[in-house]
């Protein structure tokens, strides 16, 4: 690119990300899947990462804009910002429930929400990494996405609780926030507790 | 110092003693089931019934007054057979006068695992009958980072062996037949972040099986699909977390493709895998003695009191 900006490569969990002047995200195959499966995962989700960033970005949850694809290869805009995860905090996390509520409220569940895949700017929220995203108006899957971002707050922060009670509020607005966040409860007891009747021998 | 240690949280009933540097002995009395899976009331009687002579033979080997300390798996597990474990651990401890110390049985799986592999603060993928787990340490503890949203991998594998038809256990008859498996059958890919489910994926199997598929094509997409998902939550986990040790425990750790695919996902990220001798990777009571003789050495001690078992231990709620 024009480069006068330094590059800088992530080797994330799925994909390699080049952040210059624009993002790269590549989808390179992995050698340790069967091509079978390789393939058909990393045209599925460079797919519906584009399509669903679009999405989001219509109901009002800030992305970055895709500037072409090309095979299992993603250039998008640059968001400047840090990461949620070196910003977190209680006003932050709210935001963050506002716009998960927007998401749900459209169908669309992210699949990946951390504090990693949160851009902040200025007061101003952005989600990436939508690889992992899909469209539905399932409860259970709601509940799992948010389950899922609970699960990252109590790893990252010492005071995960009072940033879980501040997604909540802002979450709130969603019309089935509260049939949504009673299954997420369901979703954690049932990891607590699982039917240690079904613990089966394996060696 | 010495340390003993009992475990039998399932269907493993087995005594390690250790001291700070090797493994003294180990000795197994595993219960196998007649039919079907475990029945927590029949491994809870054959544990009952075979730890009076377990305990003699360990003591044949190394005198009872050599021993220092005395562990057991305090869970998480199956009620009936933590209790038989427990008990006879407070027994040992009051003949013997020496202390007592209950231990976490995962957190026992991840220390032996470093211990043997010299690892200090990796991410863990733990695969078991009935856990499947992401874990790494963080402010202090251990934290799960990612974990089944149903079922384990090896009760998964279990469900299916049986399902066609095969003996219990079912993993290492799935990955006998998965060598000669030739063709992917498309089955689904569930991962969630750094969670993953696998009781679809059970399913849509035991649909293929039903349709007429072969047993070897099915069993080898079946361990694809699931160790892939595998491998892909423990590289986003070292990504997420910045670590570059991955570290393999649990008895479905003993599969040689899933060691493949997560050394081979470790080298292209230029990280390094690391797993322990196989027969340290199911439960065994050396991993219940060495994390033991550790806390102990730390200044922990449980008393009768305190040592009441513990179902639904989860690893997040040990004090290291
Ligand atoms: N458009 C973007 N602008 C700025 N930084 C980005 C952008 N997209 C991704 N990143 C950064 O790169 C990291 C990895 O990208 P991500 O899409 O999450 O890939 P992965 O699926 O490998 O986690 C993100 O955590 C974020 O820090
Ligand atoms: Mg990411």
């Amino acid at each position: 690119m024009l480069g006068f900006m330094k590059v800088k490569r992530y080797i994330g969990g799925e994909a390699e990300v080049i952040i210059s002047e624009v993002v790269e995200k590549i989808r390179k195959p992995k050698r340790y899947r069967i091509p079978e499966i390789d393939e058909e995962l990393r045209k599925k989700r460079t797919r519906s990462e584009v399509r669903i960033m679009a999405m989001a970005r219509k109901v009002g949850v800030a992305t970055p804009i895709v500037l072409d694809v090309e095979g299992d290869k993603i250039i998008m805009e640059r968001i400047e910002g840090e990461a949620v995860k070196n910003v977190m905090d209680e006003e932050v996390a709210r935001k963050i429930g506002e716009a998960v509520a927007k998401l749900h409220r459209a169908g669309i569940v992210h699949g990946d929400l951390t504090p990693m895949n949160m851009i902040y700017n200025n007061g101003k929220l952005y989600f990436v990494d939508f690889g992992l995203a899909f469209h539905t108006h399932d409860i259970e899957a709601k509940g799992v996405d948010i389950h899922v971002f609970f699960e990252s707050l109590k790893a990252s922060f010492e005071n995960w609780e009072k940033l879980k009670d501040a997604f909540i509020e802002g979450y709130s607005c969603y019309e089935r926030a509260k049939e949504v966040l009673e299954r997420v409860k369901e979703i954690e007891e049932r990891g607590r507790y699982i039917d240690r009747s079904k613990y089966e021998v394996n060696r | 110092m010495i340390a003993l240690g009992i475990e039998g949280t399932a269907w493993n009933l087995s005594i390690g003693v250790v001291d700070e540097n090797r493994v003294i002995l180990v000795e197994d009395r595993p219960y196998i089931p007649k039919e079907g899976g475990i029945h927590p009331r029949e491994a809870s009687q054959h544990h009952a019934e075979v730890i009076g002579e377990l305990i003699r033979s360990v003591f044949s080997k190394i005198p009872p007054q050599k021993i220092d300390l005395v562990a057991f798996s305090q869970g998480p597990g199956l009620g009936p057979c933590l209790r038989i474990v427990a008990t006879a651990a407070r027994a040992l401890s009051l003949k013997l006068n020496i202390p007592l110390i209950g231990v976490n049985h995962c957190h026992a799986h991840v220390e032996i695992g470093r211990w043997m592999c010299g690892v200090s603060d990796p991410v863990v993928l733990y695969v078991s009958g009935g856990n499947s787990q992401i874990i790494s340490k963080k402010g202090g503890r251990y934290r799960v980072f990612g974990e089944t949203l149903d079922i384990g991998i090896g009760n998964a594998l279990d469900k299916l062996a049986r399902y066609m038809g095969l003996q219990h256990p079912g993993g290492p008859k799935i990955e006998k037949l998965a060598k000669n498996g030739r063709k992917y059958l498309k089955l689904p890919y569930v991962v969630k972040g750094m969670d993953f489910s696998f009781s679809g994926l059970v399913t849509a199997s035991q649909k293929l099986y039903d349709r007429g598929e072969r047993k070897e094509d099915i069993a080898y997409s079946f361990q694809e699909t699931a160790f892939s998902m595998l491998a892909e939550v423990s590289e986003r986990a070292m990504a997420y977390l910045e670590k570059d040790d991955l570290l393999l425990v649990g008895g479905v750790g003993a599969n040689k493709r899933l060691k493949e695919m997560l050394k081979i996902m470790c080298e292209d990220r230029e990280g390094n895998f690391y797993a322990p001798p196989t027969e340290f990777m199911g439960d065994n009571g050396a991993m219940i003695a060495y994390t033991g003789l550790k806390l102990f050495l730390k200044g922990r001690e449980t008393s009768i009191d305190e040592s009441f078992v513990k179902p639904d231990y989860r690893i997040e709620e040990v004090e290291l």
